[in-house]
């Protein structure tokens, strides 16, 4: 059963033709998928059933006193409660702006400006977008609340044109997603030159033979050959950045008041700081399903080969 | 001539763009007693790394991070080499299923599933215990992790195996003595990966570790900048340089196992 000539694809492997005789055998060569399994039941599918079983409950923190089946109570809160609400426009606000906008808009110029181009501007432009990736979310975070500061780099730069101000104070939500899109733009990036190189020259000089200009060489050539990447990065975009909290909590706290509490930064204020845990737990699972919709549309994109 | 042109000063206003967040971290670092103001004094000196070098600001925290991230990397990389045998090898109906589920997972939001482990965690007497932050640690990077090890074993050929599997050799014999040599780069990257990943992770560790002595530098750095950042801004840069350096070399190791090119994003192709 395992003759199979190394030049057939890989899915021909294994045994699924094996008679019904050997499922003991099929099952035994599970074995080493064991320890994963254990680990991932324990540490990641146990907490999430819990949190469905908590979002119904009254659980507090503090974890005394009896836990009480409240139904849909802290669903029916958060549909009334203004603060989750803004959280969730916030969320949306910094998903659209930063990733499905900036990040993913910006990491495709950047693939198409770079195409061609000699090594020593290839190296120093990936080398800075890459390091803005690299670099841990606290101490991006920390560059961003100096550059940003009411006499950081940027304001010293704007004072001759009489532009200077608090921009944590005044524009946060901005200055948030413009860190976000600074500091997530390379896996964009790195996506959109792998689908790029995979695009058959043949074809574009074929299209610049008929005369078609830059941008529709782009428009009808280029876009259409790597939508199923564009698609791919969108969904793993929108995940990264849906659940981001270390560079907003660094930058803003969520605040001024609330005005850059995006749902993760409420979640964990609901969750951490008042100690309303059933409460989070029930905005938590929004976010999971939110998140686990985007990675099933994604999976039906990239399909397993069969 | 006119374009070419307008491509370099695009390409240059992007670059100044990503450099300039970058700049008052750098040189804020060496000018003694720099604040937030970004004042260049052209004094240069390495009194702010003089001041954060002791055991309580970097180095026991570093020490944390190692331990922390080391262990993640080590016992992720030994269960994702595990679970990817059987995935890679043998088709069957539930390893596919498996790695859906494991895909899936990849894309969860890690920082929403942390209330229920805190809560569960809370309930276990696990809070505040290094040992179980690496458990969920682990946990919390085998999907991906297994998927990019699956994906590195199969270009492994399966031809060397099947000699050793006529010989009556088990799982374990021909992974240990045929896969895995073949497959030291892929085993390098996977580790390395873990290692950054976790090595960077604050939100983890900042919610499961409670005392001082025992968290990692990504969340001490935290409560550092929350402490002094308005007033030694530069000791606040020098650690975070000290804190960043092992990151870039270890990306940079990476990329060179890889032949220069990221291929991590190759599962996003389609």
């Amino acid at each position: 059963m395992t003759a199979t000539t190394p030049t057939l694809p890989p899915a021909v492997r294994g045994d699924t033709s094996a008679p019904r005789r050997d499922r003991g055998r099929g099952l035994r060569r599970l074995v080493p998928l064991l320890p994963a399994l254990v680990l991932l039941a324990l540490f990641f599918a146990g907490p999430m059933l819990w949190s469905v079983y908590t979002a119904f409950t009254d659980a507090a923190l503090s974890g005394s006193g009896a836990v009480e089946f409240v139904g849909l109570a802290n669903f029916d809160r958060m549909l009334h409660d203004p603060a989750f609400w803004n959280s969730i426009l916030l969320t949306l606000i910094f998903v659209v702006g930063s990733a499905v906008i900036g990040q993913n808009t910006l990491g495709l110029l950047l693939a198409l400006l770079m195409r061609g181009r000699n090594r020593v501007t290839r190296n120093v432009v990936n080398g800075l977008v890459l390091a803005a990736w690299a670099v841990p979310e606290t101490v991006a975070g920390f560059c961003w609340y100096a550059f940003l500061h009411r006499t950081g780099t940027l304001n010293e730069l704007l004072q001759h044109v009489g532009l200077s101000q608090n921009w944590l104070y005044t524009a946060p939500m901005v200055a948030v997603i413009f860190a976000n899109v600074w500091r997530g733009t390379a896996f964009s990036m790195l996506v959109y030159d792998a689908a790029l190189s995979d695009v058959p020259p043949e074809l574009m000089e074929a299209a610049s033979i008929d005369g078609a200009s830059g941008w529709q060489k782009l428009r009808y050539v280029t876009l259409p050959l790597i939508r199923r990447s564009i698609v791919s990065n969108l969904m793993l975009i929108t995940l990264q950045t849906l659940a981001a909290f270390g560079l907003i909590f660094v930058m803003t706290g969520g605040g001024p008041g609330n005005a850059s509490q995006t749902t993760p930064l409420y979640m964990y204020e609901q969750s951490f700081k008042f100690y309303e845990l059933s409460y989070g737990t029930a905005m938590a699972l929004v976010l999971l399903v939110v998140g686990a919709l985007f990675s099933a549309i994604y999976l039906r994109l990239i399909r397993l080969e069969d | 001539m006119a374009r070419r042109l307008a491509i370099y000063s695009a390409l240059l206003l992007i670059a100044v763009c990503f450099l300039l967040p970058f700049t008052w971290l750098l040189i804020s670092s060496v000018q003694p007693g720099s604040g937030l103001s970004a004042k260049v004094t052209w004094e240069f000196s390495l009194v702010n790394f003089q001041d954060v070098l002791n055991a309580e600001t970097v180095f026991r925290p570093m020490l944390n991070s190692v331990i922390i991230s080391g262990s993640t990397a080590i016992f992720t990389a030994v269960v994702a080499t595990f679970a990817a045998y059987p995935l890679s090898r043998y088709r069957t109906r539930f390893g596919r299923g498996f790695l859906y589920i494991i895909l899936f997972a990849t894309g969860l939001p890690i920082t929403a599933v942390m209330v229920p482990v805190y809560a569960m965690y809370s309930r276990f007497n696990l809070i505040d215990s290094v040992p179980a932050t690496i458990a969920f640690m682990t946990a919390s990077a085998l999907p991906f992790a297994v998927w990019m090890m699956k994906n590195f074993m199969d270009s492994v050929p399966l031809n060397l195996e099947e000699a050793a599997w006529t010989d009556g050799a088990g799982w374990f014999q021909s992974l240990h003595r045929i896969v895995l040599p073949l497959m030291v780069p892929g085993l390098t990257v996977v580790f390395i990966f873990t290692f950054v990943l976790q090595w960077g992770n604050f939100f983890v560790p900042f919610i499961l570790l409670l005392s001082p002595e025992k968290q990692p530098a990504s969340v001490t750095i935290y409560t550092f900048f929350s402490q002094y950042g308005q007033v030694a801004y530069g000791q606040l840069a020098a650690f975070s340089i000290l804190y960043t350096v092992p990151v870039i070399l270890l990306y940079s190791a990476v990329s060179k196992v890889l032949g220069g090119a990221f291929s991590l994003t190759g599962a996003v192709k389609g």
